[in-house]
This record gives C-alpha cells, structure tokens and sequence, in this order.
C-alpha cells in the first residue's frame, strides 16, 4: 500500500510539476491556490499512503541522547514545555520523547512551562503518557508538574537561587516541602540536565541566558525549526545538543526505538511526518527550479 | 510626578538587579523584584483582556463594520473565562490544576485553542511554497548564494539527500548532501548567526544602559497623554 | 432575498447540515470503541467542531470569507481569556495571596506563607497599570511600566553582556589548525570526508573570518572601501548562507505545521488512518 501510495503521489506530483513548468515557461500566470493545490497534495498523499522513511541520529541530537542515556538513574532532569499551537506538531513529538526517555531511564522528571500554554501541554504529557505508560511512577516522588508562571526570565532569575520562593507547590496545590521528588532541591543549580522545548519567547535563549550560562547547568533542547538556525552559536559549548524541527524529533525517535525494546511500538509523530515532509520539500524544491527557469526565459524574451 | 518617578524607578530597579548579579547581599532583593515583575505580568495580561473587551464591546455598541464577528470574541472570552476562573468540569475542584484533564478549561483548549491557533500558523506553509516559486529568484550574487543555501538544507534535512548522493565515497563524505548540511549549519550559519547575535547583545546592553540612566525616555510616551 | 445572499444561506445551511451528521457518525465511532455515551457525543461534538474550526481557517487560502472570521475573532477571545485565567490561577493565586492572605489563601485551597507587606507593592503596580484603560489616569501606568522596563533592562544588560557578546566573542577563537600533527601528514591524510581534518579545519577558518566579516559588515561608522570593503563583502555572502539556511528551516517549520492538521483531520476526524 505504501509502495502504490509512494508512487501515486510521485506521479501526480510529477505530472502537476510538469503542467506547471509549461505553463510558466510560455509566460501564462498561475493561480496563487493552484500553487496551494500542489502543496496540499504533497502532504496529504504520503499521509493517506502513510509513507514512512528512516532516520539516523546525527551528531547534535546523540549529543542529547547520549547525555539521557548516560547519566545515574535517578538524576533530575527538568523538561520545560515552553511552546504553545502554533508550534506544537512540530516540538511536541521532541516534548513526548526526552519524557518518554527520561522516565525509562529512571530518572526524576521534573515539568515546567515559561509559556501559559505549557500548563495544559504538562498536564497533557502526564495524562498521556506518563499514567498509561509507566504506571509504576508516581507523582510527587518519580515525577512532578510544578507548571507555568508568568514573568519570563524573570521567573528564571528566581529558580536560579530559589525554587521555593517562585513555586510554592505544584500544579495540584501541593506544597513542594512535602514532595519527596524535591528533598535536597533547592535552586535550579540541582538539576543535572534541564531539557527546552519551545521555539519562541521565552525559549531556547532565555534558558541559556539566564539558567545554564550563569549556573553552570548542562542544558540540550528541542526547537522549531524556525527558531533553530538562531541557536546554532550556543552548540555545543552551551548547549549540549539540539532537535532542530521534526526531522530532530524523528531521529531522537529513532534513536530510542533502536535501544529500547519497550519502545518498538511507541507512537512516533515525528517519523511518521518525515514522509510528507520530504514530498513537500520536493515539491518546493521544484517550484524554486521552475520560477527561476520561467524567470531566466522570461529575461531572454525581454533581450 | 509624571516623568521624573518612572525614571528614578527604572533607574532603582535596574541597578539593584545589575548589583544583584556581583553582590550576595543584593541577590534577595534581585529576586524579590523578579517576583514582583512576574506579578505585575499577570496584571498585564488583565491588561490586555480589559484592552481587548473595551474594543469589541466599543464595536458592538456603536454597530462598525463586522461588528457581528466581535460577539464571537466576547463570547470565546467569557466562555473560557468562566470555565477557567471557576474550574468547570474540573475533577480536582477549586484546589486542582486549572488545566486538569477532563476541566472544560482544557477541553477548549484542546480542541478550540489549539486547532485554530495551530491551523492559523500552517497557512504558513502554502504561502512560504507560493513565495518559493514567485519571489525566490537568482537574481545576483547574494541571491544565487542564499538559493543555493536553502537548497542544500531543504534536501538535507530530508532522506532524500541521502538516496541523491548516497553514491559519494566516504573520502568525499562532506560532499554527501545531509554533510554538507549539517557543515553548511555548524560553520557559516554559525558564524553569520553569531556575528547577528553580537550586535544584537551590543544593542540590548547598550538600550539597557540608557534606559537604567534615563537617558531613554520615549517609553513612558508624550507628555500630554 | 438577492441570489448572492441566498448562496450564502445555502452554504451556512449545508454547513450546519455536514456538520450536525459529521457529529452523529463521529458519536456512533466512538460508542462502538467502547466510550461512555454521553462522553462519546462530548468528545464527538468537540473533534467535529476542531475540525470545522479547521476547515474555516483553511477556507482563507480561497479568499477571506465569514467563516474564516468567526474562527479567527473566536481565536483572539479564547487565547486572551486563556492566557489571563492561567496567568490568575498560577502566578496571582499561587505567588500573591499567600504572602498576602491567610484567608484568602484558605478559600483558594493554597497553603499560606508568612505575611510580607511588601508583596502589596506589585499589586499597587499592578493596579496602576491598569489605569491605562482609564481616559484620564492613564500617566499612572507609567510607574508600573517603568518597573518592567527597569526589570528588563537590569535581567538584560548582565546575561546578554556575558552570554551573548563576551562567551560568543572567546568562542570565535579556535585553532585554525584542527588536530594539526604537521604538515607531512596533513597532506598523506588528505580527504574530503565530513568528519576529517580538512573540512574540520575548513569549517573553523569559516566561523572565525565568517564573524570577523559579519560584524565588519554591521559596522557603519567607516565607509566600507578597500579591505574594508572587501572584509564586508565576504560578510554578506557568509549572511547570504546563513538567510538561505533560515529559509531552508522555515519551510520545514511550516510545512510540519500543515502535516500535524492534516494528520488532525484524517485521523481524529474522520479516521483514515491509524
């Protein structure tokens, strides 16, 4: 199904590319939404034939990977979701992930958010994920929710010294004094890893900026893609690794389905939308050739 | 009164967090001003539904054009308000998380905030494809080294570039496409982000300075105001 | 009636018919997976209705239109109303009125902390910022901005001082020789692989010159003539890649987004695939 999905989508994309090509090489105007068609049709094929491609980790997302994979089982590591919609099926696979890993690994986890929308987006990953997958864990002691405040860097100018003094309890209204997962946790200097997810503001640089940098904290994180170029001067001196876009996602993804057995089934967005992503990029691709080629016949006309 | 206690707040605020970073004794209050700061945020946000309801409500009143679309926004806002200042739904009560699963906050959260905010971004997506076949041209130089760039990623961060170029012998890895990528991203997009990154800091340390010394001032707007 | 506004209540009437089946089949899928009935037509009522929300602001990419209107204003009442309730419940509830409150604090179910007067100052800020929306005691928010404006600045000035100018400046500093053993066997070794010590050694060259060029590029006092000049023009070509990158990420940004909604509404909505 795959295989026909794979070249049906190629021949109806071939063909459309071809009429287009034509179309703009005799100098006749194409219609902005044929142009939407095309990309419609990219991503949706592939989708509907659920084209599948593999991946490999490359260097920046093993560095993630590795540092999960390698630190004692029972490190704290806290994962901020700092992203909200207009981010989220791209970075939430990344998100889904490092919870995943991180709890396999036994490790505490520790959920924030700089964004309003991470108090839904945590309180979604523990319904999600963490109660039907790892039953065993419990709240408060394997993992917390301690959710969003507003305020920034500001928020992170205050954990930087002092947890307490910022979050008093957790998302359920429990005091943080009475959880065992935050006995010997003082200030955000505790963790062993902190893990970003976001793409906007705050994201990314403000954790560097005002948590890793000046606290000396090991910090890796999972940005949109737009986003990800910009944090490319911090890797790896401040950042210790980077999933750049859903391609990021889809090779941590692979990464933990290779060297987790338990893992061989888990749901994998980020891989399953590397199929249309790659249609899409071709076909964008394309319409580069095809405007510069109609560009170039169009300046030879004119000569 | 107008002008002259913002500038000495700005001024005391400002330097006690600048101390703050040198001197321990400074520290509490740095945080203690980062906490106020995060309090006065949440004011900000009332700000801006207040700002929000006095337009629409304006709109309504005096019957402006798509006046009709305002009531869908006064009435999205009360909805979700109500369902978020008293926790509708939530199973946990008053003392629950406000986003607890199954509240009606989360519910339209869900699947009323979050398919339209993220549907509005992936319009996106057919217009970066219309301005690729209508605006992306090499034109010059710069323009022919940016297409080729973009090329190179768009490829790279697919499988495809792989199967393209799969044929290329280890001795020339780093002309295999998702190398080449990968290269294209840790070397010259380094640097050109790390040159924007520079004079950015220089100009976020240099308004900061003016703005702590009062110096800059065209935030607190005209004085007739 | 005239006929264009007829077409339009055909298509609102068609709207609602489409939508009002697509809510009954989507009740009768979840009741046959076993959901409990009365949550299965919640949960049907509200996938249908993300999905037409859906397919409203797709409607856009025809031509602006009514019910691209109704989905963009619900947008902004929603997202306001959301980021302000959370805003309420996690930082006011959970930061101010235990500091202020005991009482307070019992009826919001937080435990209390020890009383601090000096909480009553974001709150007084707070309050004057409000003033904005008053015509006349609008100067008044111009203290609590002056606070956040000072707030900012004095995070800003320190981090981006240290973190983005002096580490980024020492970080530009590598050996322009990667693992260099001489030059014998520098050329025996020879190779154009990803992970060798040409390209590695190439790619510093590129970072170090690349910046140098760059901020040659930004600088304005001096007019870009001579080496100058030709320093600057390296510069843009080193921004020129660094554009066609951020191009290159950009499309893969938003091309994800439009996956993620299609994968929303073949799969949650109408359950072609799995």
């Amino acid at each position: 199904m795959s295989d026909i999905g794979l070249i049906l989508s190629i021949g109806v994309i071939v063909v459309g590319l071809l009429w287009l090509t034509i179309r703009s090489l005799t100098g006749r105007e194409v219609e902005r939404r044929i142009i939407f068609l095309f990309i419609g049709i990219s991503v949706a094929i592939p989708l509907l034939f659920n084209i599948t491609v593999s991946e490999k980790a490359t260097p920046i997302v093993k560095g993630i990977y590795d540092k999960v994979e390698n630190l004692p089982s029972g490190s704290k590591i806290l994962i901020s979701f700092d992203y909200g919609p207009s981010m989220a099926p791209e970075v939430e696979p990344m998100s889904d992930a490092f919870l995943r890993h991180a709890l396999a690994k036994g490790h505490k986890v520790f959920i924030m958010g700089l964004w309003a929308t991470g108090q839904s987006l945590g309180a979604a990953a523990v319904d999600k994920i963490v109660k039907p997958e790892f039953p065993d864990k419990v709240d408060g002691v394997d993992y917390i929710n301690i959710g969003y405040k507003a305020g920034n860097q500001g928020v992170l100018n205050v954990i930087i010294t002092d947890f307490r003094k910022m979050y008093a309890t957790d998302v359920n209204g429990v005091d943080l004094d009475s959880v065992e997962i935050f006995e010997n946790i003082r200030s955000l200097k505790d963790m062993d890893l902190i893990l970003c997810v976001g793409g906007g503001f705050p994201g990314i640089k403000e954790w560097v900026l005002f948590a890793a940098d000046p606290g000396n904290i090991p910090l890796a994180g999972g940005s949109a893609a737009v986003a990800t170029p910009l944090l490319y001067p911090y890797y790896p001196k401040q950042l210790i690794g980077l999933l750049g876009g859903i391609k990021g996602a889809a090779e941590y993804e692979s990464e933990m389905k290779k060297n987790y057995p338990r893992f061989a089934d888990m749901p994998t967005p980020g891989l399953n939308m590397m199929g249309p992503q790659t249609l899409a990029h071709m076909v964008v691709m394309a319409f580069i050739v095809i405007g510069n080629l109609s560009f170039f016949f169009a300046k030879r006309r004119k000569k | 009164m107008k002008r002259q206690v913002p500038v000495l707040i700005t001024f005391i605020v400002g330097t006690v967090l600048i101390l703050s970073v040198f001197f321990p004794p400074a520290e509490r209050l740095g945080e203690d001003f980062s906490i106020f700061f995060d309090i006065i945020a949440v004011f900000a946000f009332f700000l801006g539904g207040g700002n929000l309801l006095r337009i629409h409500f304006g709109k309504v009143y005096q019957k402006r054009e798509d006046w009709g679309f305002s009531i869908v926004t006064l009435c999205g806002f009360a909805i979700m308000m109500m369902a978020g200042l008293f926790k509708l739904w939530n199973p946990g009560g008053i003392a629950a998380d406000v986003a607890a699963p199954g509240s009606l906050f989360q519910l339209m959260y869900d699947w009323i905030f979050n398919p339209l905010g993220a549907s509005m971004y992936s319009l996106l997506a057919f217009y970066v494809a219309s301005a690729s076949y209508r605006a992306f041209r090499a034109k010059n130089i710069d323009a022919t080294i940016l297409l080729i760039a973009a090329f190179v990623i768009l490829l790279g961060r697919t499988p495809l570039g792989m199967y393209v170029t799969s044929w290329v012998p280890e001795s020339f890895s780093i002309l295999q496409i998702p190398n080449l990528a990968i290269w294209i991203m840790v070397s010259p997009n380094l640097a050109g982000q790390r040159a924007i990154m520079i004079g950015i800091a220089l100009g976020v340390v240099s308004m900061s300075l003016r703005l702590i010394l009062g110096v800059e001032r065209t935030y607190l707007g005209v004085d007739n105001e | 009636m005239d006929r264009s506004r007829r077409i339009s209540l055909i298509i609102f009437a068609g709207i609602i018919i489409l939508f009002i089946l697509s809510w009954i089949i989507k009740s009768t899928t979840l009741l046959n997976v076993g959901t409990e009935s009365l949550l299965s037509i919640r949960d049907a009522f509200f996938i249908t209705f993300a999905a037409f929300l859906t397919l409203a602001i797709f409607s856009f990419l025809y031509k602006d239109n009514p019910y691209y209107k109704f989905a963009e204003h619900l947008f902004v009442g929603v997202s306001a109303a959301y980021w302000m309730c959370v805003g309420f419940w996690s930082t006011f509830v959970g930061n101010f009125i235990p500091k202020v409150s005991t009482t307070l604090s019992n009826f919001f179910e937080v435990p209390p902390k020890e009383f601090d007067i000096f909480y009553f100052i974001p709150l007084i800020l707070g309050l004057m910022l409000l003033m904005r929306l008053s015509p006349k005691g609008g100067w008044l928010s111009r203290w609590s901005l002056a606070f956040i404006v000072g707030t900012t600045a004095g995070l800003n000035l320190i981090r981006y001082l240290r973190t983005d100018f002096i580490t980024q400046v020492s970080n530009t500093f590598i050996p322009l020789l990667v693992d260099w053993n001489g030059i014998g066997p520098f050329f025996s070794d020879f190779s154009l692989s990803a992970s060798g010590q040409f390209v590695m050694t190439l790619g510093n060259w590129v970072i170090f010159i690349g910046v140098f060029s760059g901020l040659i590029y930004f600088f304005f006092s001096k007019e870009h003539k001579g080496f100058f000049g030709h320093a600057s023009r390296v510069g843009i070509w080193v921004l020129m890649i660094t554009f066609g990158a951020s191009f290159g990420y950009t499309v893969m940004g938003r091309v994800s987004l439009l996956v993620g909604r299609l994968t929303f509404l073949f799969k949650d909505w109408l359950g072609l695939i799995s």
